[in-house]
Formats: C-alpha cells, structure tokens, sequence
C-alpha cells in the first residue's frame, strides 16, 4: 500500500515543522500583542489557581447571600456606586442575592478555563487518533475516517450540544459532560489538519528511511510523523482554547452549562439580562473578563501562528 | 455536470440519512425512558404515558422505530393508540404531545423569525466584512489596515451576547433611542420589524464580520499578487476597473462557499441572539423544548438544522462550480 501513496504525494508541498521553540520564542517576543496575551493568560491562569486564597483574602465566598447590602425599594439591585463595590467586596455583589461579585468570577475562572483546556485536549486526542489512523492506516481507514470527520464538520454542533446537554439527567457531574460534549464535536479540524500533514511526512525521505530500516506502526508514527505534526497542530490548538472558552460560556448563558450554584461568566451573563438596566456593572464585570480572556488566548494563537509558519511570517514581513 | 449533480444530490440524501438516523438513535436509545420524555416530566399521566409507547412504537427495536420516523417525513403518519387518532401530515417529523401540535407545524411557525434575524445579519455582515476586507487588502501595511487588523482580532473574541447585551445597554437604558426589542412580523409593518431587528442583526453580525474581513483580506492579497492581475496591470488598465472588474471577482469566489454555510449554519443556529432577544426563532424553540424536555421537538429541530447545513452544502458546492469554471466538476 505504501508505495503508491508514495508515489502519489512526491511533490506534495513539504510542511517545514522544526521551527524549534527557542526561535519560536524569539519571535513571539517581538511581538507586543501576544506578549500582552501572554501575560493576561498566565495572570487568569494563576488566579484561578488561586481562588480559594484570593477569596479569603477578601473574606467572602460564592454562596453566600448579603440581603442587608441590596435596595429593595430599587427591585433588589446593590446598594452604592458600581454594583456595590466596597472594600469588603472589591467587585460588589450580584443583584436580587447579594453574593460576592469577587468571588464569583474568581471561581468562575476557574470553571471556564478548566472545562475550555481539558476539552481541547480531549479534542486534539482524539483529532490526532483519527488523524493519524486516516493518513498512514490504509485506503479503507482513509475513506471511513475521512467521511466520518465530513459528517462531523458538517453537523449542527451548537444545536446538537444544546439538545444533547439538556436531555441527559442532571444527575450527570456537568462540567465533564460539557467537555465531552465539546468534544464529541471538536475534533474534526485537528483531524483533518493531521491527516493532510501525515499524508505528506510520510513521504518524505527520513520516513521512507526510517521505515525500510525496519520501523512500522505506532512506533513508526510516534518517532517520525508526530514531531513534525507539532507545527500546525500546536497552531491549530492554541486557537481551540478560546472557541471552547466562547462555547462554554454559551451553553452556560443559554442555561444548559454549569449548573448553580457553581458560578459560570455565561450563567451569570444569563443572569445579567433581566438586570442591565438597573446594575450594568453585573454585565460589565463579567463581559470584560470573558471578552479579555478570549482575545487574550487569540493573540497568543495568533502569536504562535506567525512564530510558527515560515510562509505567514514572510507573508507578514513583506506587509511591512 | 447532469451527472455531477445527480451524484452531487445522491451523495447528500445518503449524509442525511446517516445524520437523522444518528440523532434519532441517540436521542432515543439514551439512558432514562424516551416515553417519560416524550410526554413531559411534569404533567405526564399514566394512560398518556402508555398511549405514546404504543403510538410510537416504543416497545419496537429501534430501526424499527426509526423507519415509522422515515416514512411519517415521506407519507405523513397516523397516531392511533389514543382515544382519538392524530394526523401528522406529510412532511411529519413527529407530533409533539405536550403542546398538542405536529413538529413540522411548530417549526414552520418558528421559521419567518429565525429567517428575518438571518436574512438581516448576513447582508450587514457580508458588507462590512468584503469592504472592510478589500479597503484592508488595497491599503496593505498602512495604519488603516492595521486597526482593521486589531479590531477583526476584536471581534472574532467578543461572545455574541455579550455584544447584545451591551448593545441593550447603550440603546434601550442610556440613549433611549430604541425600545426593547419584540418581534414585529415583517407582513404587518417592515418599519416596526426593522426597527426592532437592528439590534439582534448588529450582535449576530459582528463576529462573522470580523471573520470575513479577514478571509476577504487574505483572499484580496492572494489575486492581487496572481500573473492575470500584473499583466492587466502591465496593459495600462485603470486601478480602479482593474479591481472592480478582475480583481474582486476572484477575490469573493472563495466567500461563496462561506457565505451559503454560514447562512444555513445561522438559520438555526442563532440560538444565543434569540434567546437574548427574546425572538420566538427556531433557537429559541430549541432552548424551550430542552427545558421542557419536549424530545420530538428537540429531535425535529435538531434534524431540520442538519438538513439545512447539507443542503446549503451541496448548493455551495454546485454555485461554486459555476462561479470559477476552473474547479473541475469531479
């Protein structure tokens, strides 16, 4: 099988992939917009490892209700400026429950940012699986494989997930039917990506080496087609965090996410809508986080790409 | 290209099949009782519970059940178990016990709304998207493409809801320029429907905007530097008309296969827009029946959006073989 897939792809487009990360570093660093994600991304990340600490610091938690701290001759919004926002509560309380504003976003980072990586991993698990078992697994695994990623890219994701998470009984722990739901979707494009390039790689000399000096299968895979995969799937990865970041929150506003009181910025954002206009702080506080998170996360993608991709780096050069 | 088509159509009927046999099974095959389900949580009593087992077959393997699904889409469909029979006229995509109405006829309700959104947001998204793509692309480098270049970035991370919610904010509580939105028929006064349209068209737009103005860009970029173009050019035709005429026909063809997928993807997938706004759309009934577990309407939503997103699959694919005549038709 191998040979005349060989001698098709001679020609082939050769993917340059060891790009080498000190020299990726190095581009990164010249660039102010990725550098200023990077840096919002790690204080999130470091935050939301922290939340418990940073909560007690401020001496609240996420579930606690404040009555006395709400107007409600004003329909139960904050007392005070700003959503209530008072050095006992550094970010003012939720409307109508007085709970810790602080709190609930601190945690809700942490619900974001654990649901959005584990299922890009999960997602790029599978994506390479099937990627892989499509572009070195024979003319059958090709076809099958390749028309399952089709159906898959083709499907009513958000439709399908909506009425998947909201069917299955509650009892179900969320936060991993979520990432399996995001996942069960989401791994298409890394298949696709890692079938072309695996098509590709093995035609290449090294391979060919490799594979008359006696490597086979997984073995052959692991050693010499996944390390130049690392490119254009690493690209492909970093700009996975923020749409599963996005999509959370969605499901989340649109009530079939994280469930309270485990606090989520889509929930609360839901929560928001019947409030904007007496508390617009509970759409601001919430809004800009998930809003700064996201781009954040896609200039670093953006970032990486143009570390990454020899052609987009000349591409960009040549704009200059 | 007659047989091209006829493959082109076979090939969609077969991935239809495929998706509607998916969601069936697995909507009805999950854990828990797909009668219970059927019937609502809630208000379900005991004789209902046991006339929707047998209408739908519910004690049947489930291919079985499945094809008396299939056949009701073909031919219509009768639910007999009942002390009086209900017709489901063809096309039947399954009767909805708790709000006492065929599927079909809920979603042809739900259907002109979630058109109006669609129909509005992807003309404002495709205009600013294209022109801000090729003024970006023809200004290459200069300050304007690069604040273009950031705010696309801008508004590829900017959930959807958070933009309308903003949008409400600054309009309906600050300005007081507009009212809050309810849905105003287009047939009983366009005024009204436009006026409260904007909002939900402006917050659908913005991140599929930013994402053509990218893809424009780049697709701009591409033609430019193509041989035809710099012979034109070496030929003394105007900048202008070069562009207008050459330039901009090779550039948007790729948009075409975009564009029709991105329209039938938000037919039933401005999901987040409708339910902020309040439009009784196809999302917002999807967002309903889930909460109510209604399970033949979720079903029936579920496989009308995967029938929309194939056709528009194979439409793409057939206008994009005749917009560039260089795609082979294989």
């Amino acid at each position: 099988m191998s040979t005349d897939v060989l001698a098709e792809e001679v020609g082939a487009p050769a993917p340059e992939g060891g790009a080498g990360g000190r020299s990726v570093w190095r581009t990164m660093r010249r660039d102010p917009a990725a550098m200023a994600g990077l840096v919002v991304v790690a204080l999130l990340v470091l935050v939301a490892i922290a939340a418990p600490l940073l909560t007690a610091i401020e001496g609240q938690d996420y579930t606690s209700y404040h009555d006395g701290l709400l107007d409600s001759a004003r329909g139960g919004v904050p007392k005070g400026d700003l959503g209530g926002i008072s050095a006992q509560h550094w970010l003012g309380v939720e409307p109508k429950t007085g709970r810790d504003l602080f709190a609930r976003v601190v945690y809700g980072a942490r619900v974001s940012l654990v649901v959005a990586i584990a299922a890009t991993i999960l997602q790029l698990t599978i994506g390479l699986v099937i990627g892989l078992a499509a572009g070195l697994g024979g003319r059958i695994a090709d076809a099958v494989l390749s028309r399952l990623t089709d159906l898959v890219l083709a499907f009513p994701a958000l439709i399908f997930s909506i009425a998947l998470l909201g069917i299955v009984p509650q009892s179900f722990p969320r936060p991993v039917l979520l990432v399996l739901v995001l996942a069960l979707f989401g791994w298409a494009g890394t298949a696709r990506i890692t079938r072309g390039q695996a098509l590709t790689l093995k035609t290449r000399d090294y391979v060919a080496a490799a594979r008359l000096a006696g490597g086979r299968g997984v073995r052959l895979a692991r050693r010499e087609i996944v390390p130049g995969l690392a490119a254009p799937v690493i690209t492909y990865a970093a700009l996975m965090v923020p749409g599963n970041i996005v999509a959370e929150a969605g499901l989340s506003f649109l009530g079939v996410g994280i469930n309270p009181p485990t606090p989520s910025w889509g929930q609360m954002l839901s929560q928001a809508t019947t409030w904007f206009g007496g508390d617009p702080m509970y759409v601001l506080i919430p809004g800009v986080l998930l809003f700064g998170t996201v781009l954040s996360f896609t200039l670093v993608g953006d970032g990486l790409r143009t570390a990454l991709d020899p052609r987009s780096t000349a591409l960009s050069t040549r704009a200059e | 290209m007659a047989a091209y088509l006829v493959r082109r159509v076979l090939g969609a009927l077969v991935v239809l099949l495929v998706l509607s046999a998916a969601v069936y099974v697995i909507f009805y095959a999950l854990p828990g009782n797909p009668a219970q389900l059927v019937c609502g949580p809630k208000t379900c009593q005991p004789d209902q519970l046991h006339r929707i087992e047998t209408e739908l077959g519910l004690d049947q393997p489930i291919w079985v059940q499945y094809w008396h699904f299939l056949v009701g889409i073909v031919a219509g469909r009768t639910f007999s178990g009942g002390p009086e029979a209900i017709h489901c006229a063809a096309p039947c995509l399954g009767y909805s016990y708790q709000t006492g109405e065929p599927v079909t006829a809920l979603l042809l309700d739900r259907l002109p709304v979630s058109a109006s959104l669609v129909v509005g947001g992807f003309v404002i998204w495709v205009l600013v998207g294209v022109g801000l793509g090729v003024v970006s692309a023809l200004r290459r480098g200069r300050a304007l493409d690069r604040i273009v270049t950031t705010a696309t970035l801008a508004g590829n991370s900017v959930p959807v809801f958070l933009v309308g919610l903003l949008l409400l904010i600054l309009f309906c509580v600050y300005l007081q320029w507009l009212p809050f939105p309810g849905y105003q028929p287009l047939t009983a006064s366009p005024a009204l429907w436009a006026q409260n349209l904007i909002l939900p068209w402006v917050s659908l737009s913005v991140v599929s905007a930013a994402v053509y103005t990218r893809l424009t860009r780049t697709s701009m970029l591409e033609t430019l530097a193509e041989d035809h173009i710099r012979t034109f050019r070496a030929y003394g035709l105007g900048e202008s008309r070069l562009i207008r005429r050459h330039a901009l026909r090779g550039a948007l063809t790729p948009l075409i296969t975009i564009g029709t997928i991105d329209l039938a993807t938000s037919l039933t997938g401005a999901t987040l827009t409708e339910s902020l706004f309040g439009l009784p759309g196809l999302g917002q009934l999807l967002v309903q029946s889930v909460r109510n577990i209604d399970l033949p309407v979720v079903v029936g939503v579920t496989i009308l959006a995967g029938a929309v997103i194939v056709v528009a699959n194979t439409l793409a694919d057939i206008l994009y073989s005749v917009a560039d005549r260089r795609v082979a038709l294989s």
